[in-house]
């Protein structure tokens, strides 16, 4: 969600605008090309109060028309010029998009609930805890009060952290567009950095995830340099456990491709193992070997790599302490 | 009122003067949103300039296009370096003897060099203007790597020095040399060497940064085309000497110049050179008639305006078996960038680095510094130090600890060895200083029992066998610090700023009703000067510091001082201000003995007022004597009471500190856990304990984002990284260590109340510290030096090389 | 570029209510600095990182240099002009600063101020970590943080009514 995938290379690239898919891990993307402004250019201001009527000024404005729900991605990226909608769509107004709650084995939470209700949500905090654990980790206090969950997992950015979680999570996203509303797995949703399965005229109305078993472990583990920091590498575990056994394990990593992560073949190892060193080793090593992290100011690809290991590990050891034998 | 029905300790205590923790007078309206800063001030047809930049560090400008940027409603002027030719300004001088391009001239030497200055009616406007000025380039090879800036091949950055074989500081060996800086006594230096028992090497390099202030530079420049009158409101820390380079520039007499700076949300060495941005809005002024204001963002600020540090380090001691250091020899690469533009005093190209011998007494010593060109940006700047102090203290903090590691030796012991002894002050160093005073002795002492040092060092060796068995995946370092710093630039001997000599002023006057304003050459960007100069003409002439009013940055009405940097302002201004504070009290005198009706031998001073010896009841208070010397002077006396001082210091002060950290790392992730900093400080007298404290505080947090991460890196191709607050490491309150503060105080002994200056010493001594202790905790694993900054992934990169990963 | 519609904004600021017109892109920073000369929130970063914009609306703390004054139309805004009580009295947190040395150049303050009066109606009785996790949307580059800490319990201690001992450092 929230910050800016700042700068821009100067040699190779134009400066890009924001369908060029700019992101914070490619090397080449760390510099900022040319100081240009942080003013952003002219656009028209929409505030529709239903999502009929946002999905409607999308289709009408095309490409050049850009949702906005908390603005911590967009009007920073806006500021300097990397992104120029014509069309501004504020998603502020529309109250359907809001709120939390429980929907028959699901949680649904609504795309504009911002990352300070998914802390304060008492139902989320006895059914999907992680989520909590999650949002406390993103940017700093402000950015949460107005960032949301949608935006979070709507632009397709590689260091937010809610895309792997929601993988993790099997979450789907709930998407509508002029003709109607489509349902699309969190799984299958990220394409490339920036690049999704929404279409420009559709939006994220909502997040569908199911209920996990009472007395499930998790944990959100994240390496980030500071308080407002993307993840050098962030590991997501939810697992079940039966005994010393563990009955189910669903892996997500954090910013160490240009899409999130799910580890699968990290959980399937795991599930059926009692934690055994070796068992772990060999999913950490699963789970390392389908990144494919940047080199940036966080560091080289290898040690990204490395990280994504380590913080699995960590989250594993304290998602089975926590889980129910 | 009468005063003397307060005891003496109430009477001192009502003054608030110097050792007190007096509560700050700025705070008022900073706490209300009441400061005004410069982007703060708005005035009526105010226009708005920004810059065009280059995105490439090194190209030829072709061709520079504005027409669809004027042709923009609402934009006035784009100004390029054919524009500032009419008013031979499209280069300026800087401080260190070398000139700048103002805007690209031909050529730019850095990424975001200021290409053009679009001048609109307001920021939204200029900024939509940036974007249609269209600048055609023809890129040149580009120079990054400074070991490489003296090959033969290297290409020529600067074509304006084409031919010129010498410069403002001596002979140029290549065409992207800049100067050598040649000090100490190099044969007696080598044959140290040659005869030592024991000798270190080491490259030791300090990375590039950046002081990085919460407020960016900025300024309005109004220009009164009938009055012929400039005003000049602007960040700077040295307001006068900012009025003197603009008229020298723009052929505006001095007097019609009024530089204001109001204001400064910090300032930390980024606020003290003159900036394009300054000229290019004094010009648009000259040529519109209507106020400009130029204000920098986060990243112009970031990449363009003044750097600080990037020097490397080759650092070499000469020692006997016992630990006696008989000999140093350092060679520095200085990184330049593409103009020098340091800000040091005019003599000295690489600041005072030769106070590299440290707290140490070494015999004799020799130190170059080669300076040399890249395709970076200019600066160089005193980043809350005094001059490449910060560096020189580094260097040698360093290679003590690399010297303690060779012999074998702790690393304290080795310090309490080597130290300049209490009865050896003032002390004549290898390299040219006199230090003034010091018990560093005491200090280490102190710190080491405050800490219990020794059992420390125990836990450590128990950790470090934990983790050889495996049982832990974290490793312990203690990291020392002992630095000498030399502030208080400084005697005009052998100090001066493009030719002003390096003193400091104070004016005070005080009113018929006891009360007073005061005023300084200084600049306060944080330091609380409204307060703490108050205290000492509080304690110097018994007036309450409540009704001491302190004015600066105003050159109209502020007598001309050199500004504040380098940890000037107590040792020189600070002097200043003592010493015009005792004309008052001297004429005072001469009041009371007039009132009493006794010689003036007679009285003694007593806190607030004068008194008959022998005779407590006989007094005048400085009320009384304030009103008298408005309303009735002794004969033959003029009246009023106030008084100027312009204080030229004897010499520097030399603060110093013995701070220790306490880190423990994770070899797993490289992330490093500051346990304890414990810093002790010896600034001399203390004039604000409260304020003392808080520099302490918010220095030693610089230092830790310095050792830490903090660093202005380049890509081979020139592309400056990181530069906003994502990449570039500010820490939060959650990153920041928890600091421990701690003193002696030994007075200088030439500064007239005895204070040497404390606002760099946290980040000069606390660099090395934080260094010492990430090498500290390596050393067992094999290693002996580790380049700064010390960030998780160069750490892990570390481990992972000493086979401490898993 | 004419063109673009000028949207109606309402706001209240300090209690008073504002009406004005304003060009969708103006960032709500400008929008109270230049429109409303309330210039105690401050530009220090641009990119949301350093917190000096922080101002309380409707009860929240907001980067208010990301977000477009016409998001915030009908909202109740708070900046650092309207802390301290009608009769000039300041507040707890405004005199904690002060006497717990929380400041040094003033240009993070009113951020940080504002930031901790919502941290402190949300957690009236903080720990020291709360507090630093608190005010971790806000940079500042002169105290180190750790009499800001102070300052905030200092507060919150006064506004419970009970004595704060500890001294600025």
């Amino acid at each position: 969600m929230v910050q800016l995938p700042l700068c821009v290379h100067r040699t190779h690239r134009q400066p890009p605008d924001l369908e060029q898919a700019v992101w914070p891990g490619i090397p080449e993307l760390t510099a900022p090309v040319r100081e240009e402004a942080v003013i952003p250019g002219q656009f028209t201001y929409h505030r529709p109060s239903t999502v009929q009527e946002a999905v409607a000024l999308l289709a009408s404005h095309g490409e050049e028309a850009r949702p906005l729900a908390g603005g911590h991605s967009l009007i920073p990226m806006m500021k300097l010029r990397m992104a120029a909608p014509e069309h501004l769509v504020d998603l502020g107004g529309v109250a359907e998009l809001k709120g939390i709650r429980d929907d028959a084995g699901h949680i649904v939470i609504g795309a504009t609930t911002t990352q300070h209700e998914v802390i304060g949500s008492e139902l989320l905090a006895s059914k999907l805890p992680i989520l909590r654990e999650t949002s406390l980790v993103i940017a700093d206090p402000q950015i949460r009060y107005v960032g949301t969950i949608g935006g979070n997992v709507a632009n397709g950015d590689p260091g937010n952290d809610m895309p792997a979680l929601m993988q993790c999570l099997n979450a789907s996203y709930v998407l509508v567009g002029p003709s109607g509303e489509r349902h699309v797995a969190a799984r299958e949703f990220y394409e490339a950095a920036y690049f999704t399965a929404l279409s420009p005229d559709e939006i994220v109305a909502a997040i569908r995830i199911p209920v996990p078993a009472a007395g499930h472990g998790y944990a959100y583990e994240k390496l980030k340099r500071k308080v407002g920091d993307y993840a050098t590498a962030a590991a997501a575990v939810m697992l079940t456990r039966s005994g010393h056994q563990i009955t189910s394990c669903a892996i997500g990593l954090t910013n160490v491709a240009d899409t999130p992560l799910f580890a699968e073949e990290a959980g399937r190892i795991l599930t059926g193992s009692s934690m055994e060193a070796n068992v772990v080793t060999r999913a950490v090593a699963a789970a390392e070997a389908i990144t494919n992290p940047a080199s940036d100011g966080r560091g080289p690809a290898e040690y990204r790599t490395r990280m994504a290991g380590v913080m699995l590990r960590r989250a594993l050891a304290r998602a089975y302490d926590r889980a129910a034998a | 009122m009468n005063d003397m029905t307060l005891t003496k300790e109430q009477r001192e205590a009502r003054l608030e003067g110097m050792g007190c923790k007096r509560k700050r007078v700025e705070d008022i309206r900073f706490t209300q949103g009441k400061g005004q800063y410069v982007d703060d001030i708005k005035m009526p047809g105010m226009l708005f300039g920004d810059f065009v930049r280059s995105p490439y560090p090194h190209a030829r400008v072709k061709k520079i296009d504005a027409s669809r940027a004027l042709a923009l409603p609402g934009v006035i002027a784009v100004l390029t370096a054919e524009d500032l030719k009419g008013v031979n300004l499209a280069w300026m001088p800087t401080l260190a003897g070398d000139v700048q391009m103002v805007l690209a001239d031909g050529k730019v030497l850095y990424q975001n060099q200021e290409v053009a200055f679009v001048l609109a009616e307001d920021r939204y406007l200029a900024d939509d203007a940036i974007q249609l000025v269209d600048v055609e380039y023809e890129e040149l090879p580009v120079l990054v790597d400074p070991f490489k800036s003296m090959d033969p091949d290297a290409p020529v950055l600067r074509e304006d020095l084409v031919g010129k074989t010498s410069g403002a500081h001596g002979p140029r060996k290549h065409h992207n040399h800049i100067f050598t800086w040649d000090v100490g006594d190099k044969d007696l230096t080598d044959k140290a060497f040659r005869e030592a028992d024991v000798t270190i090497k080491e490259l030791i390099s300090y990375h590039r940064t950046h002081p990085s202030p919460l407020e960016t530079c900025q300024c309005v420049a109004a220009m009164d085309k009938v009055k012929g009158e400039l005003t000049l409101y602007g960040t700077f820390q040295a307001p006068h000497v900012i009025r003197t380079v603009a008229s020298l520039l723009s052929t505006i007499p001095e007097h019609k110049i009024h530089v204001i700076a109001p204001d400064i949300g910090g300032g930390f060495g980024n606020k003290v050179g003159a900036y394009p941005g300054y000229i290019c809005a004094i010009v648009a002024s000259i040529v519109t008639g209507r106020p400009v204001k130029w204000v920098e963002d986060r990243m112009e600020n970031l990449s363009t305006t003044s750097f600080a540090r990037d020097y490397h380090m080759t650092t070499e001691i000469a020692a006997r078996k016992d630990g006696t250091v008989t000999g140093l020899r350092v060679h520095v690469l200085a990184d330049h960038g593409g103009f020098d533009a340091c800000a040091d005093p005019s003599k000295w190209p690489a600041g005072f680095f030769n106070i590299v011998t440290g707290s140490y007494d070494f015999p004799v010593a020799h130190l170059s510094v080669d300076g040399v060109y890249t395709n970076k940006a200019p600066g160089g700047v005193a980043y809350r130090c005094s001059f490449r102090v910060t560096e020189a203290a580094y260097c040698i903090e360093r290679a003590m600890d690399i010297l303690a590691q060779k012999l074998g030796m702790d690393p304290a012991d080795l310090r309490m060895k080597n130290f300049i002894r209490r009865d050896q002050f003032p002390y004549q160093s290898a390299l040219g200083w006199e230090y003034d005073s010091g018990d560093y002795h005491l200090a280490m002492q102190k710190a080491m029992d405050t800490l219990n040092y020794r059992a420390l060092r125990e836990e450590q060796k128990q950790k470090q066998e934990a983790f050889r068995r495996g049982e832990t995946r974290e490793i312990m370092g203690i990291g020392i610090s002992f630095f000498t710093e030399i502030v208080g630039a400084g005697p005009s001997k052998n100090c001066d700023i493009l030719g002003v000599a390096m003193f400091d002023s104070a004016e005070i006057r005080v009113h018929p009703t006891g009360s007073v304003i005061s005023r300084m050459g200084t600049k306060s960007q944080g330091q609380g000067h409204e307060t703490t100069w108050a205290q000492i003409i509080a304690t110097e002439i018994g007036i309450p510091a409540e009704n001491i009013m302190v004015e600066e940055g105003n050159t109209d009405t502020a007598p001309y001082g050199l500004g504040t940097y380098g940890s000037r302002s107590t040792p020189v201004a600070g002097a200043a201000i003592a010493l015009a504070a005792r004309k008052i009290r001297a004429k005072a005198q001469m009041i009371a003995a007039h009132m009493l009706e006794v010689s003036e031998y007679d009285l003694e001073w007593d806190v607030d007022g004068f008194q008959v010896k022998g005779n407590p009841q006989a007094r005048k208070s400085m009320t009384e004597i304030a009103w008298a010397a408005y309303h009735l002077p002794p004969p033959g006396m003029e009246p009023g009471l106030e008084a100027v001082s312009y204080y030229d210091p004897p010499n520097m002060t030399y603060p110093f500190g013995a701070y220790f950290c306490v880190m423990d790392i994770d070899v797993d992730t490289g992330v490093a856990k500051t346990r304890r900093f414990y810093a002790l400080d010896d600034c001399g007298t203390r004039i604000n304990p409260m304020i003392i404290e808080g520099q302490v505080h918010g220095g030693l947090t610089e230092a830790f984002a310095i050792a830490m991460g903090q660093e202005i890196r380049y890509d081979e191709a020139g592309n400056v990284m990181g530069a906003s607050f994502m990449d570039f490491f500010l820490p939060t309150a959650v990153e920041t260590p928890h600091w421990e503060t701690d003193f002696t105080v030994t007075p200088s002994p030439h500064h007239p109340i005895g204070a040497k200056g404390v606002g760099e010493s946290p980040n000069v001594g606390g660099v090395p510290a934080f260094s010492n202790a990430v090498n500290d905790a390596f050393a067992f694993l094999g290693s002996t030096h580790i380049q700064m900054p010390h960030d998780s992934w160069r750490l892990w990169k570390v481990a992972k090389e000493l086979g401490a990963t898993a | 570029m004419s063109e673009i519609e000028q949207h109606p904004l309402t706001l209240t600021v300090n209690g008073k209510k504002v009406q004005r017109f304003v060009e969708p892109r103006t960032l709500l920073i400008h929008f109270l600095r230049e429109e409303l000369s309330l210039t105690g929130p401050h530009i220090g970063c641009e990119t949301s990182h350093c917190g000096a914009c922080t101002i309380e609306m409707n009860g929240m703390s907001v980067k208010s240099c990301t977000m477009f004054a016409v998001q915030a139309n009908g909202a109740e805004i708070t900046t650092i002009e309207g802390m301290a009580a009608a009769d000039g009295t300041l507040s707890a947190l405004q005199e904690g600063f002060r006497q717990m040395h929380g400041l040094q150049c003033g240009y993070c303050t009113p951020g940080m101020i504002l930031r901790a009066h919502v941290l402190l109606k949300e957690n009236p009785n903080p720990t020291e970590a709360e507090i630093r996790a608190g005010i971790a949307g806000n940079l500042c580059r002169c105290t180190g943080y750790q009499n800001i800490v102070k300052a905030i319990q200092y507060a919150a201690a006064k506004l419970a009514g009970r004595d704060f001992q500890e001294a600025a450092e």
